[in-house]
């Protein structure tokens, strides 16, 4: 089903074409012809002078489960006894949902030898902790993890289930709400609830992170979304508050069908850039893997971390593990450093939530400008020995 | 051993610009390919045929042009290739979209392993792989980056975590996804070019897959996308004047005076 356009009315202005964010139209004669890769999603009909183009009503099977579900649940990861810090930031989110809605926060966690979990997940803002302790939970296994969680939703049946956008979130998550049968949104930046229509809108990057798109799950339910870690604002504690803790039994045929053998704790090349307080990031401006020498020296001034744009890990200067952005890692530290980096869309939604800016490119009209807090357009290779000489004087060391 | 690869055809997104004055897309000039985590994908699944033999087909869903990545597939040595493509396919999202492909898989006959590529770079999801993997009734492992062993009845499988990586034992048949670290695909060989160019595209849509119009596409989808919009910058912005030494001395100045970084006292 596609955008239904009015020959009529069409005047061939092309404004259309322009505005659809999938490439769905194309210019056949004098009238745009809509594609396959059409979604409804009505930019064109919004951007459209004559009222040419209607979006045409998608008739949905019916869907009982809205009237019923109730309640915001998150998906608290254990990993090895640890809670990643999106649980906390979930909480906090999935705590400012529920009471827009009126509704209960519960949290779920599986695992083995979850002793004080339950009173961190309350202290975090659950109101109910769903706990399967059982040694068959031990380890992560995609099966049974979530044959235990698919459970719990058709027997309580809640309206929005969030995870993080993590390794296991990832994994996890879509098998669940395939077997649930509901819609799944992944990677989100943005939640917040249609209080009309009750439901969640769910805000994440498409198209390779060029543009935002909010998408929403009209009937079916949960309206289920993993969450992109250290975007969300973790809530206040509430320390020594008991809420409801329901033990969760497993059943005799539950087997997970993988095999964890071993669990290797190792960050690739020690590259810690999701937990570190200041990145400091080479793009293709560094010009080649010498150029790194000057982006890390000084992010070891800064006690920071070595980052790096696609294109110059594409191009090989640097390993992968350093990257920054849609298909590489989300940062979010106290300082950020950009070096010699353009500003591709793709590398900004992967660190514009950063607490301070700085940017240092040739070009006056690259894009890390628009996000930069501080702007500084000269040879990074003058700026940053100046920043690393001033910065050693001042502590003494020049 | 039999193995399904599941592969898309994507917009080069790494090369779209956005208009900065009506920050809509760029597309001139923007080209089509495949999936770049997919190519991980079929070199995985030709390493295991190498290690363990049998047969390796290639499915894609998209429009009729999306079979050149199917001919792409024949070009690195996959065996067979099928395209889905039904206009009724249109606007699905990831549950609609793992309908078709799990019915096309079934379709194959007896698979013992199906191989996703982590995500597309144009949706960015990494939901399709483990919710075929649902619907088949399978065992999977997402974000597979290494093999330990392989043989016809299970792969030892190393899977990257965020605190490092878990070494799976995954009894097939079942499900991967995998990322860049399972190795550089290999160019195309000159034969494999050959038998693509001559190869006929198998191609099926709704119908021959047994699905309902209301199974797939944008009726079959759960999640509607509600509004599209350029992502905002805030604009609290500086830009700093002088020679390049003075404005590398000018904003530590900054960054101490408002405490982001320290120097001691």
């Amino acid at each position: 089903m596609v955008v239904i356009i009015d020959k009529e009315l069409c005047i061939g202005c092309e404004q259309c074409l322009d505005a659809c964010p999938f490439d769905a139209l194309e210019m056949q004669g004098d009238f745009p012809e809509v594609g396959d890769s059409c979604t409804l999603c009505g930019s064109c009909a919004d951007v459209c002078p004559e009222d040419a183009i209607t979006v045409p009503e998608v008739e949905r099977a019916q869907d009982d489960r809205a009237a019923e579900a109730k309640g915001v649940w998150v998906y608290a990861e254990v990993r090895g006894g640890q809670m990643p810090e999106v649980v906390a930031e979930l909480l906090g989110q999935g705590r400012r949902l529920a009471e827009q809605l009126g509704v209960e926060l519960g949290a779920v966690v599986l695992g083995h030898g979850l002793n004080g979990v339950a009173g961190e997940l309350f202290a975090l803002g659950a109101d109910v902790v769903y706990a399967a302790d059982d040694p068959r939970l031990a380890e992560f296994n995609d099966d049974i993890y979530c044959k235990v969680l698919s459970r719990l939703i058709a027997e309580y049946k809640p309206e929005v289930l969030l995870a993080g956008a993590t390794s296991i979130g990832r994994s996890m998550i879509p098998r669940v709400a395939t077997a649930v049968a509901t819609g799944l949104t992944a990677d989100c930046t943005g939640l917040a609830i249609d209080p009309d229509k009750r439901l969640l809108l769910q805000t994440r990057p498409a198209f390779g992170g060029n543009i935002m798109a909010t998408i929403v799950c009209p009937t079916a339910r949960p309206q289920m979304a993993t969450v992109r870690p250290r975007v969300m604002k973790v809530g206040e504690r509430r320390d020594g508050f008991q809420g409801r803790l329901v033990t969760v039994s497993m059943e005799d045929q539950d087997q997970a069908a993988t095999k964890v053998l071993e669990v290797v704790q190792a960050l690739e090349n020690n590259v810690n850039l999701t937990g570190a307080e200041v990145v400091v990031t080479g793009g293709r401006g560094v010009g080649g893997p010498e150029g790194f020498q000057v982006v890390s020296r000084l992010a070891e001034a800064l006690g920071g971390v070595v980052g790096a744009t696609r294109g110059a890990v594409d191009s090989e200067w640097i390993g992968h593990a350093h990257q920054v952005g849609q298909t590489g890692r989300t940062v979010a530290p106290k300082l950020y450093i950009a070096l010699g980096v353009s500003g591709a869309v793709q590398h900004l939604v992967g660190m514009q939530g950063s607490d301070t800016i700085v940017a240092v490119n040739s070009d006056p009209n690259a894009p890390i400008f628009d996000v930069a807090h501080y702007g500084i357009v000269g040879d990074l290779f003058k700026v940053a020995p100046a920043m690393l000489s001033h910065l050693k004087q001042l502590r003494g060391q020049g | 051993m039999k193995i399904a690869v599941c592969i898309k055809q994507v917009p080069d997104t790494a090369n779209v610009k956005l208009d900065p004055e009506t920050h809509t897309l760029k597309r001139e000039g923007v080209e089509s390919i495949v999936n770049p985590f997919d190519l991980f994908a079929l070199e995985a699944a030709l390493r295991i045929k190498e290690a363990a033999g049998g047969e390796i087909v290639a499915i894609t869903m998209g429009p009729p042009q999306a079979e050149t990545v199917i001919k792409e597939a024949i070009g690195y040595g996959v065996d067979e290739g099928l395209l889905l493509s039904d206009r009724a396919f249109a606007g699905a999202d990831t549950w609609a979209t793992t309908a078709a492909l799990a019915k096309a898989i079934e379709g194959l006959g007896e698979v013992d392993l199906v191989i996703c590529g982590k995500q597309a770079v144009d949706g960015d999801t990494a939901q399709v792989g483990p919710g075929i993997a649902q619907r088949l009734g399978l065992p999977h492992v997402a974000f597979v980056k290494g093999f330990r062993e392989i043989d016809d009845k299970h792969l030892v499988v190393e899977r990257q975590m965020d605190d490092g990586y878990d070494v799976v034992d995954l009894p097939l048949p079942a499900l991967m996804t995998v990322v860049r670290e399972v190795g550089e695909p290999r160019p195309p060989s000159l034969k494999g070019k050959m038998r693509a160019k001559k190869y006929t595209v198998p191609m099926q849509g709704a119908v021959e897959l047994g699905l309902d119009e209301s199974q797939v596409g944008l009726a079959g989808s759960f999640t509607q996308v509600v509004k599209v919009f350029a992502p905002s910058h805030s604009g609290d912005r500086r830009m700093l004047e002088g020679s390049d030494e003075q404005m590398g001395a000018e904003v530590i100045d900054a960054l101490v005076d408002t405490q982001v970084i320290m120097v001691g006292s």
